[in-house]
């Protein structure tokens, strides 16, 4: 595959002449934003708003200022919709927009994951159609990849594309989809050849996910959330104009759409804009320890003050070390898979702070008087484990990081180079009544 | 190592890793450490500092000059590159103290103090670490009382890198409970300098004794009772330049550790083939390109004397310094039994993380300083 000329590629390159000097654009956006995004409350966090705005309604508000203002899809190529400017560009945006109501939903998978599959392997015509109402808020995508057959072995799907005609009928079941009861696009890996090795058989799809054939249905999750879908089609007929990439090397485009959602989750990605973080003092980055701690009155105790010191190092070091693995695949001293390295970092990070939280919670972490910031982290840990899982486990990072950047042996595989349908593997399950 | 290095900067890597791969190979180093007093000779520290070694944190008017306009940037290639081989000199005091002079000196003590170590003839040290708050810029307790127009210092000083080398020391001491720092001979009347123990095999300590030792004002740094940014400063300096070692460090002994994974077979197969052994190696690149990161950022921040280096310094210094000794005696565990034997190079590498880690704040007190940064109230309660 010949990533260096990928569309998403160009964000690394040099700034286009005449890009907008850096300085500028930081007052040019901190004046903008002031006279027309709504500052953010005290009494509701970033992340309780995106909670309350269920169907991404507001979110879609927002990000239509943004686009009219033009400071939206900055990392984005201006013919698509964008601004085409540089990271240090984003950078310098999210810092100033932390005090403002952003619509951070749209970050990921919208803007980080799909949207950049799509400027990779999109046809000119798919481009023109859907990237620029993904940048002005119009369009919400999400992924259709994992199935309840498998979740790391992800070539192993099961989900059937039959060719019919000027159509493929789609009949099969996805799952983990993030959003996809309010998302209006998805692409959707399928199998469409089963008498190949697994990886040669499959295609990837645009599809339009509120259509006849097509159920979604929110999966509840152990902290209360129902963020997490996962999809029914039954003869669901898909325009053959509707491929992304070649038929039957779907796996080509998913390998690049799972390299940006390990940016994106990794927070390495260009393309989002805001953080939840917002910024205090401190720079931005997270606060909620501080607070935790202060919260319980016990800032002055020395395991305390370590704890949260040493939360604080670790969240310092993941944005030094993306900025390190960054710049070292966009100038080719690190392999691609080198974004494996600050996802496995922030999964890691993600647990240990969970942790660290548990222990400044103290008894406030499992019985709370409402409205406790302790009582949030004794639910917050329910979910110590997502972002080990999301975006491909921890384990495959590690397989990823060993094999593909150390250069170690692969693991042993039963399929390899056996026609599809000659391995074992789990069946689709059928649909719940 | 930066990503980001000029081209400049990338042949004076070079250079300083040539240097030391054919003058102080490992087997060198372990000769140094039984015959040579100082841990190496004379003559090889004068050309190190032929190379640039001494200079790089003083100004082109003081007989400095770095390589790129950012001198600490080029001085952690030499540290970093000093870690990965486990290399002798006293690169960090002699630099501490050249920064010192140049940025705090007058005329006449820059005259007087900074051809000779930037040539290499001489040696110096910074005698910060006390008893009570060791190697902390908050641990300065040497008492310098006023006696007419002159000071007299007395108290114990150390562990001090390179102590009986040194010629001369900078001194962080307190007058009238204020810090300030004295430029004092080693020969000087009332110094007493006794060598110590030490860890590593080719960096040398000592004991440094002031028993009513008389200095004129010419001798203070600066001005008396202004000594707190100035220690500040060349702490952050010195906890760079660890960092940096440190992360040099583990980089070569991961390096040479994969290369044994994939050398050395049992049950036939080669040891990089466990999913186990697999797994743990990826932990240890992300920790160290961590690490890396982390180690230049800190370096970064200091070179531009950023409001940020007093937090970023000591998250590099919490972060490698908890991890940089785990992920060594992971790699003994990886080599098995050979590892922990006196004749495998593992523990020369040990013993310079661990002393690197010891030495100007351990990762609990690095993360003081950073709860510090974030203004957590050290009182109880609201």
């Amino acid at each position: 595959m010949a990533t260096d000329r990928l569309d998403t590629d160009r964000v690394d390159a040099a700034p286009a002449e005449g890009t907008e000097d850096l300085e500028a654009f930081r007052m040019r956006a901190r004046a903008w934003l002031a006279d027309n995004m709504p500052p953010l409350q005290e009494t509701l966090t970033p992340h309780q708003l995106m909670l309350q705005d269920e169907m991404g309604t507001r979110a879609r508000e927002l990000q239509r200022i943004l686009f009219d203002g033009g400071f939206a899809g900055l990392c984005f190529p201006k013919e698509y919709g964008g601004q085409g400017l540089t990271r240090a560009h984003q950078a310098a945006f999210t810092h100033e927009s932390a005090p403002y109501e952003m619509p951070l939903v749209l970050n990921v998978p919208t803007f980080s994951i799909l949207a950049p599959t799509l400027l990779d392997f999109g046809t000119e015509e798919q481009k023109r159609a859907h990237i620029p109402k993904i940048i002005s808020g119009e369009e919400m995508w999400v992924q259709f990849l994992s199935e309840p057959s498998g979740g790391s072995d992800l070539a192993s799907l099961v989900t059937r594309a039959t060719r019919d005609g000027d159509v493929f009928i789609l009949n099969g079941s996805k799952i983990w989809s993030s959003g996809a009861f309010r998302a209006d696009y998805a692409l959707c890996l399928a199998r469409t050849e089963w008498h190949v090795p697994k990886h040669r058989g499959l295609t990837c799809f645009i599809v339009k996910i509120h259509q006849p054939g097509i159920e979604v249905q929110q999966i509840k999750m152990v902290n209360g959330s129902s963020e997490f879908c996962q999809e029914f089609f039954d003869d669901v007929a898909i325009p053959a104009e509707n491929v992304v990439g070649e038929v039957n090397d779907g796996w080509t485009v998913a390998t690049r759409l799972l390299y940006h959602e390990r940016d994106a989750v990794g927070g390495g990605s260009p393309y989002t804009s805001g953080v939840f973080g917002g910024r205090g003092e401190h720079g931005s980055g997270r606060t909620d320890l501080i607070d935790l701690a202060r919260a319980t009155g016990r800032t002055g105790d020395s395991h305390v003050r370590q704890l949260v010191a040493e939360s604080r190092a670790n969240d310092l070091v993941g944005a030094q070390l993306i900025s390190r693995v960054t710049k070292g695949i966009s100038t080719g001293k690190f392999p691609g898979p080198a974004g494996s390295l600050h996802r496995l970092y922030a999964a890691t990070n993600a647990e240990r702070h969970q942790d660290i939280a548990l222990e400044l919670a103290g008894a406030g972490a499992g019985a709370w008087a409402e409205g406790d910031l302790a009582g949030e982290k004794g639910i917050e840990f329910l979910s110590r484990q997502s972002g080990s899982l999301g975006g491909g486990s921890n384990e495959m990072q590690r397989n990823i990081i060993s094999e593909r950047i150390l250069g170690m042996p692969r693991e042993y595989a039963a399929d390899k180079d056996k026609p599809f349908d000659e391995v074992r593997h789990n069946a689709s399950p059928s649909r719940p009544r | 190592m930066d990503l980001e290095l000029t081209e400049d900067q990338e042949l004076f890597r070079e250079t300083t890793a040539k240097f030391l791969e054919r003058t102080s190979p490992l087997s060198t180093v372990r000769e140094w450490a039984e015959k040579e007093p100082a841990g190496f000779p004379a003559d090889w520290w004068r050309q190190g500092a032929g190379l640039g070694w001494t200079s790089l944190l003083v100004s082109e008017d003081d007989g400095g000059g770095s390589v790129s306009g950012h001198g600490l940037l080029d001085l952690v290639i030499v540290a970093e590159e000093m870690g990965r081989g486990v290399a002798p000199g006293p690169l960090l005091p002699v630099n501490v103290v050249a920064a010192a002079l140049s940025e705090y000196g007058t005329q006449d003590q820059r005259d007087r103090y900074l051809p000779d170590l930037l040539s290499g003839e001489a040696i110096a040290s910074w005698c910060l670490t006390e008893k009570g708050a060791p190697g902390l810029p908050s641990g300065v307790g040497l008492q310098a009382t006023r006696r007419g127009a002159d000071f007299v210092l007395t108290g114990r000083k150390g562990p001090v890198e390179a102590g009986a080398e040194a010629e001369f020391f900078v001194v962080a001491a307190l007058v009238d409970g204020e810090p300030t720092q004295f430029l004092v001979d080693a020969d000087a009347p009332g110094v007493t300098v006794t060598r110590a123990e030490g860890l590593d095999l080719v960096r040398r300590f000592a004991m440094v004794e002031l028993d009513d030792v008389v200095l004129p004002a010419a001798a203070v740094l600066g001005e008396a009772g202004a000594g707190a940014p100035q220690i500040e400063r060349l702490f952050e300096l010195a906890v760079a330049l660890e960092c940096a070692s440190m992360a040099g460090v583990i980089d070569r002994v991961l390096s040479f550790t994969m290369e044994y994974s994939f050398d050395r077979y049992s049950f036939g197969r080669p040891l990089a083939s466990y999913q186990a052994l697999k797994h743990r190696f990826a932990d240890m690149k992300l920790w160290t390109e961590a690490s890396l990161a982390t180690a230049l950022a800190a370096a970064r921040s200091v070179d531009a004397k950023s409001e940020r280096a007093f937090e970023f310094v000591s998250v590099a210094k919490s972060y490698i310094g908890d991890r940089a000794p785990l992920i060594l005696q992971d790699c003994v565990q990886l080599h098995g039994g050979i590892g922990v034997t006196w004749d495998h190079d593992l523990h020369l590498y040990i013993r310079r993380v661990v002393q690197d880690r010891a030495l100007f704040g351990t990762p609990y007190d690095h993360r003081e300083r950073i709860a510090q940064a974030l203004r957590l109230e050290e009182s109880h309660g609201h």
